[in-house]
């Protein structure tokens, strides 16, 4: 083998303008192969942060009462087929807040079901927040602060005050503190739309990073908003954070099988948000087949050319002994080199791309839009992709090479 | 110096190109030809009149269309692309009437290139082998220089030495001397004859040049594929 790495490094020293363009070819497209994985992966994985940070993921409620379709689809046809059914006009009932049976046994049960880390029952409904002249609806979030911040990590989102909730007092979004005009420590004024209302003090301020929520989250004591809402130690939810949350679904479908309750994973209720991060990896991985088509093309076309310059050379070392196979290998090792070498300058021109856009491209609050990281391992894996890139792409030129006939290569 | 046995035996050799072809072009008729170890011989000839193919088929980079060939008493005529290097490299050294080094490497790179081809490394006593050969052909001083910086005799010396290299028995020349001046041509063709003397390689040389022809042991004239004269005009030393 000694023999291969030696001419091919030779080779390719030799013609160093074209190794040094073409390995400059592939450092770039794998520099875009890195960039954009790193750059979305980067991205998909801070939104779907983002989206938990703020979810459980998992959310047990109680079954809504049913009927709950106005009239059978007409494409359904078994209702056509019974004209007893089609005739009859289903209403939906109105729907209102209903309490999960029997949540304070269950919750000791789902904290013993497996993959699930946290478990917080939750009484929430519609409100208005009033202070003076000023009125907002919003959405009151009655909570056991410990097990609901192990559910979204408040705690780490408060801005100001603290998160600790005594009886009669509220923490509310940064932004509804502008709109109501309050600070810590001010009194408000919180109704349901069954016309209870109670006075709250600000406990704290928190940023959930999400604008709307900011504007219409008001946290406040379970018993508080169970007395608001006219639920009578009930809760309307029962929220769950597992240790993985890509088993949310899984998860769920066991809960409902096993409460007769309705249990929603958060891939179900962003099932948009998940359909959208699908098509954007798809498009992406697109994008980096076709960079990976090009890089493969253009090495292969700069060894066609090298193999016709060398002809006269692949003829003399075909007459010196060299065998068809070791001079295949020759051009394979070159094909491995330049994409080995591509991919070093590509991971450093990767690195210096993913910093010029963390640098460069803040958010509107000055800090970079997301973290990055080039992961070792995603390195590797380009780095393994481009030197088999660089083989496949070899394999022509290879063949041509040990295919050459060495007499009339020489023309001896 | 000269053995009984034949490092060259061909029986009946013939070369047909695009055989089946309305344009069917018998280059060499039923070669009868034995070299023997340790000979010097010319095969000369006009231009066109099979000297090449011949060489190409002795040298197994090219495979006659009909006849016999045994390389050192084996047929090589049968054998797989693969034995037929594997013998190349163990029995044969060329040099090319353009010296034909590789550029990318040192003279004394070139030198050793046959035993790193063959064995994948090129041991230090083989490298100061290839020193030795290097000095013996008078260019000590340019080891490690590449051939773009040595002049025209001297790359073609380098290539003597790069045939000599791997200790083959034999060694094929094409125009060795082709396009070096006189002087330059003579210092070559010494060094040939030295080497058949000091190390009983037989050498064949094509050669345009009557003068270099008549001082070679043995004398093949070549004409249209035919051999039509085969003389010992001396007795090797």
């Amino acid at each position: 083998m000694r023999f291969e790495i030696v001419v091919a490094l030779r080779f390719l020293r030799e013609g160093r303008f074209q190794t040094g363009l073409i390995v400059f070819g592939v450092a770039a497209g794998f520099a875009v192969v890195a960039y954009i994985t790193a750059l979305v992966g980067g991205l998909q994985a801070n939104t779907i942060a983002r989206t938990l940070g703020t979810q459980p993921h998992v959310s047990i409620r109680p079954l809504q009462d049913a009927p709950r379709r106005a009239a059978p689809p007409l494409a359904d046809p078994s209702a056509r087929s019974d004209p007893a059914i089609q005739d009859v006009q289903v209403q939906p009932r109105a729907q209102r807040l209903r309490s999960v049976d029997n949540w304070g046994a269950l919750v000791p049960l789902l904290e013993r079901t497996p993959d699930v880390v946290a478990v917080s029952p939750s009484a929430t409904g519609a409100g208005l927040a009033r202070r003076g002249e000023a009125a907002r609806a919003v959405a009151l979030v009655g909570v056991l602060p410990d097990r609901y911040d192990r559910i979204v990590g408040l705690s780490s989102r408060i801005v100001a005050g603290s998160m600790r909730l005594g009886p009669g007092e509220a923490l509310i979004g940064s932004e509804l503190a502008d709109d109501l005009g309050v600070g810590l420590g001010d009194p408000f004024t919180l109704a349901s739309g069954l016309g209870t209302s109670d006075t709250f003090r600000v406990a704290g301020l928190f940023d959930l990073g999400v604008r709307d929520l900011n504007r219409r989250q008001v946290v406040l004591p379970l018993r508080a908003s169970q007395s608001l809402l006219g639920l009578a130690g009930g809760v309307t939810s029962i929220d769950l954070a597992l240790t993985d949350a890509f088993a949310a679904d899984a998860v769920a479908a066991r809960l409902r099988a096993l409460t007769g309750l309705d249990a929603e994973s958060w891939m179900q209720a962003n099932a948009q948000l998940l359909s959208a991060l699908d098509a954007q990896s798809v498009s992406t991985g697109l994008i980096r087949v076709v960079v990976l088509v090009v890089v493969v093309l253009g090495v292969s076309s700069v060894l066609v050319v090298a193999v016709t310059q060398k002809r006269r050379e692949i003829g003399i070392l075909r007459a010196m002994g060299a065998t068809r196979g070791q001079l295949t290998r020759v051009f394979l090792l070159q094909g491995a080199i330049i994409g080995a070498a591509g991919s070093a300058v590509g991971a450093a021109l990767a690195w210096a791309m993913l910093w010029a856009f963390v640098t460069f491209v803040k958010g509107a609050d000055g800090q970079p839009l997301f973290s990055f990281t080039l992961a070792p391992s995603l390195l590797g894996g380009v780095a393994a992709v481009a030197m088999l890139c660089g083989v496949l792409a070899a394999s022509l030129p290879a063949r041509s090479a040990a295919r050459l006939d060495p007499a009339q290569a020489i023309r001896l | 110096m000269i053995g009984a046995a034949p490092i060259i035996e061909l029986k009946g050799v013939g070369k047909v190109y695009g055989t089946g072809t309305p344009v069917a072009n018998t280059v060499l008729h039923g070669i009868d030809l034995r070299v023997r170890h340790g000979e010097f011989a010319a095969l000369i000839g006009p231009s066109g009149s099979g000297k090449s193919t011949l060489l190409n088929i002795i040298g197994l980079l090219e495979r006659a269309s009909s006849g016999e060939y045994l390389l050192d008493g084996r047929p090589v005529s049968a054998l797989e692309d693969a034995q037929l290097t594997r013998h190349r490299s163990r029995s044969i050294g060329f040099v090319f009437q353009f010296h034909h080094l590789l550029p990318a490497f040192t003279a004394l790179e070139n030198v050793t290139l046959p035993i790193l081809i063959r064995d994948g490394v090129v041991s230090a006593q083989e490298r100061a082998r290839a020193r030795a050969l290097l000095a013996q052909v008078g260019l000590s001083d340019a080891i490690d220089r590449r051939p773009g910086q040595l002049s025209g005799g001297m790359q073609q010396r380098v290539a003597i030495a790069r045939a000599l290299a791997a200790n083959a028995p034999l060694v094929l020349a094409d125009e060795p001397t082709g396009n070096l001046d006189t002087r330059s041509s003579d210092d070559v063709f010494a060094l040939l004859r030295r080497f058949n003397h000091e190390r009983g390689t037989a050498f064949l040389v094509v050669t345009h040049d009557s003068r270099l022809a008549a001082r070679c042991d043995r004398v093949i004239e070549l004409t249209d594929g035919r051999v039509i004269r085969d003389q010992q005009i001396r007795v090797p030393a």
